[in-house]
């Protein structure tokens, strides 16, 4: 018999899934009773991972109550909680979340787009405009529908109704998605008095590749290499995600040397980003002297991973069951002596940064989030960590090799790009650290094992990538190939943040605010 | 007027317009080797319009014809600009028509040109470019107004060529209010022709530009000859540098081997000018939009102070 609980005394009886490698919780509730867990959850100082719906008429075709699920994973104290709502198969609808947990509203305007689901909520409007759906299809064709056939549809354009600011000498400035270098297309829209920002309101989905529905009918093992794709800055992250949810629905646990170098490769990629993004946040004040420092040491940094693991940016290292390559006692020792060398010379360029008064001008006080804001709104990750929000899941649920690494969060309560800008500084010396600790403890033995996909099973994988927590949520079928695979970007959440960082800004200091957040288009867009 | 000064005079004009965007280039391949790069071409801006000169011209449904002849308006300002300062001789054609004065208003009425022109088309980024180059333009040019003063009291005259005459070539002594003229140039230079720590030229942030901004919508030769213009504005700023602060070297008649050495001088100046730039550019950051009031007002401090120096120190009874 498995092992159950209840959270905050109400009456929902959760049961863990001991197959994962974290605790993972899962439960069923109605309407009120999933609105009255998450109303306890947010008193209780506990967040929204994600938010997902699920086609189930094909289940249980006679049941018509249980014709779709809403699922809703909630961060407890105790694990990884996961509800689920069934919902009518005629007029699927749950109630609004946003309320609650704001970065609820856009995950379920993408329910909405995706399999026709509708949030309903008897005290506040909700928001029902489209965020996926770039009229590229018609409203009502839902994409993740089981019975939704393979299309194509003439490009239409459809006025979206963004939020306009009235009064004495307030203007919009639109930019986006195609912007004037060649960069990620995001539509932003400013409502401004002069330079200063009143207002900011985003516009994405602008990459939308139909990978949830792609990830239907795959084999378990093939999913992990699209999963890997569905932010490249992330893929060690995603891969390992999914791997672990694989894993829990084959029931297996890969060999213990392949969890420690999965870790290593998770810290090699939150190094590598945090490298760009130091450099990518100078240049963006005109200091392109830091850039090309950063560039350098990424570049170093890259090349080495392409030599050691095959690839550049890690991808397809990680697979379901273990790992793809192994380690030799050489590249340890390789891995060792360019942690020395990255060291060294990021001391170095933090003390220019320090000193640098023009640098240190425009990161001061510029986007600030204060962590008031930041707890309302659920910013999680690196950009929650420097507005004083302490979520890291690789101390707050420490999978192994994690619980006997001992991580040290790095948190600023400023909330500034500069306090972004010190974050990744610690962060990156915190990742060199553990490198050199998982080196030095890397256990021998078989890097892979076998992974056989069961029916009819769930599985869940939660990974502290360099952005925040990724979660991959995989579903298989009669067949055992995927039935519904669900990954959720931590961008999700820190999107809104950027909205509020924004806000008494001048126009010209929001490049620079956005790059301290580097958050992915593409991730929230599948 | 005679035949050297007119032969002179095109020399000069001909020398900018083809040496303008090779100073631009050396200012990139030294900012490249700063940042331990390496450097993109000496000729790149050239094959850069080389390029542009090529290509079709887009424009705008609603562009008026403001919008297609301000390209041509503001490179004619900028190469007459390049031809009136004093680099080769003193004894140009074009020197008693145009002084220290004229020259300011060329440059102003290029900047309300390429102004009007960025706001023609209607787009935020237009509008937003020309009311920033406007915010930086009012505060500029009172400052560089206040420098040509200061040598202009030197010289008694604000006709450049007088006053390179006057610095060049009357028995040496040291002017202490010139130095502080020369930093309120620098910091004029930097933010007129858009240079860190004001505004960044390689940058592709359209919300942070100030220049580039109001020459977003323009393609092809329109774009080229902005492009060959704001090379000019770098040259003839450079020049006038050169002129009011080192001018030893510019000859006064206008003999063949005269010319020859002046323009030998001139390139190495130039050359060490260049360096300097991008040493600077390499070292600061971009400021913030709103201190760019602060950082003129002190160019526009300087300059006044310059006077003021001049007028205590070495006008004397």
């Amino acid at each position: 018999m498995s092992e159950t609980a209840q959270f905050f005394d109400l009456p929902i009886t959760f049961t863990r899934q001991p197959e994962h490698v974290f605790p993972a919780w899962e439960a069923e509730a109605d309407e009120a009773a999933l609105e009255e867990f998450c109303i306890a959850a947010h008193r209780a100082g506990r967040r929204l991972v994600a938010l997902w719906g699920c086609d189930k008429r094909d289940r249980q075709p006679d049941v018509p109550a249980r014709g779709f699920a809403l699922h809703v994973a909630l961060d407890l104290a105790e694990g990884l909680a996961c509800l689920t709502l069934p919902m009518d198969a005629c007029a699927p609808r749950f109630p609004d979340l946003a309320p609650i947990f704001p970065s609820a509203g856009r995950l379920q305007r993408a329910v909405r787009d995706m399999i026709g689901a509708e949030p309903v909520s008897s005290e506040y409007p909700t928001d029902l405009r489209p965020w996926l759906r770039h009229a590229n299809w018609p409203a009502d064709y839902f994409p993740l529908r089981h019975d939704t056939p393979d299309a194509s549809f003439p490009a239409q354009n459809e006025t979206y109704g963004f939020v306009r600011v009235d009064g004495d000498g307030v203007h919009e400035v639109a930019v986006g998605p195609i912007h004037a270098g060649v960069i990620e297309p995001g539509h932003f829209r400013f409502s401004a008095m002069g330079e200063r920002v009143l207002r900011l309101e985003e516009r994405l989905g602008w990459k939308h590749k139909g990978i949830e529905r792609r990830f239907v009918g795959m084999a378990l093992a093939e999913g992990a290499r699209l999963a890997g794709r569905v932010s490249g800055d992330t893929t060690v992250a995603y891969a390992w995600a999914y791997s672990q949810a694989a894993e829990a629905i084959a029931g297996v646990t890969p060999p213990a040397r392949a969890i420690w170098l999965r870790a290593l490769l998770l810290e090699r990629e939150r190094i590598a980003n945090h490298l760009g993004d130091l450099g990518g946040m100078a240049n963006d004040v005109a200091f392109s002297f830091g850039l090309m420092q950063f560039s350098r040491l990424k570049e170093d940094w890259l090349r080495l991973n392409a030599r050691l693991f095959g690839h550049r940016y890690l991808m397809d290292r990680i697979v379901p069951g273990g790992i793809a390559i192994d380690l030799s006692a050489s590249g340890a020792a390789e891995l060792i002596e360019q942690c020395d060398t990255i060291q060294r010379e990021v001391r170095a360029l933090k003390a220019i940064y320090d000193e640098h008064a023009g640098l240190q001008d425009r990161f001061l006080t510029t986007g600030h989030l204060a962590p008031e804001r930041a707890r309302q709104l659920g910013t999680i990750g690196l950009v929650g960590r420097a507005s004083d929000q302490h979520w890291d899941l690789r101390v707050d649920h420490p999978c192994a090799p994690y619980d006997e690494l001992e991580t040290r969060v790095a948190t600023h309560a400023n909330g500034d790009v500069a306090a972004r800008a010190l974050v990744r500084f610690a962060e990156l010396n915190e990742s060199l650290h553990l490198i050199r600790k998982i080196l030095s403890g890397m256990p021998s033995g078989d890097i892979r094992c076998d992974v056989r996909s069961a029916p009819e099973r769930r599985g869940f994988g939660w990974i502290e990538g360099w952005r925040g927590d990724v979660l991959v949520m995989v579903e298989t079928g009669l067949d055992g190939k995927i039935r519904r695979c669900h990954c959720h970007d931590p961008s999700w959440h820190n999107w809104i943040a950027l909205e509020h960082a924004a806000i008494d800004n001048i126009v010209p200091d929001f490049p620079v605010i956005n790059k301290s957040f580097n958050l992915s288009y593409a991730g929230p867009d599948l | 007027m005679n035949l050297h000064a007119l032969f002179a005079q095109l020399l000069e004009l001909l020398l900018a317009l083809l040496l303008a965007p090779v100073l631009v280039g050396w200012i990139n391949q030294c900012r490249a080797w700063l940042q331990n790069r390496s450097a993109p071409p000496l000729l790149q801006p050239w094959y850069t319009l080389n390029k542009l000169f090529r290509k079709e011209v887009r424009l705008a449904d609603n562009a008026s014809s403001l919008f297609r002849a301000a390209p041509y308006i503001v490179f004619s300002c900028m190469a007459l600009a390049a031809a009136v300062v004093p680099t080769l001789s003193t004894e140009l054609i074009f020197s008693p028509a145009a002084d220290a004065i004229a020259l300011v208003g060329l440059f102003s009425l290029a900047r309300v040109f390429i102004a009007l022109a960025g706001m023609d088309v209607g787009t935020a980024f237009g509008t937003m470019g020309s009311r920033r180059e406007m915010l930086i333009g009012f505060l500029a040019e009172p400052a560089l107004l206040m420098v040509f003063f200061t040598a202009s009291l030197i010289s008694r005259s604000t006709s450049l060529a007088t006053i390179v005459q006057t610095l060049a070539h009357s028995e040496f002594v040291i002017y202490p209010s010139l130095a502080f003229a020369g930093i309120a140039f620098v910091m004029v230079l930097l933010a007129e022709n858009a240079r860190v720590p004001v505004d960044n030229p390689s940058t592709h942030l359209e919300l942070t530009m100030i220049h580039e901004a109001m020459i977003l919508e323009y393609s092809g030769r329109h774009l080229a000859l902005f492009e060959w213009a704001s090379s000019l504005k770098l040259f003839a700023y450079s020049c006038l540098g050169i002129a009011l602060f080192f001018p030893f070297g510019i000859p006064e008649s206008s003999g063949f081997l005269a010319l020859f050495t002046a323009g030998g001088t001139m390139l190495l100046k130039l050359i060490g000018g260049g360096f300097g730039l991008a040493l600077i550019e390499t070292l600061s950051a971009k400021m913030r939009v709103f201190r760019a009031p602060e950082y003129l007002g002190t160019a526009f401090l300087f300059a006044v102070l310059a006077m003021l120096v001049h007028l205590l120190l070495e006008t004397g009874a």
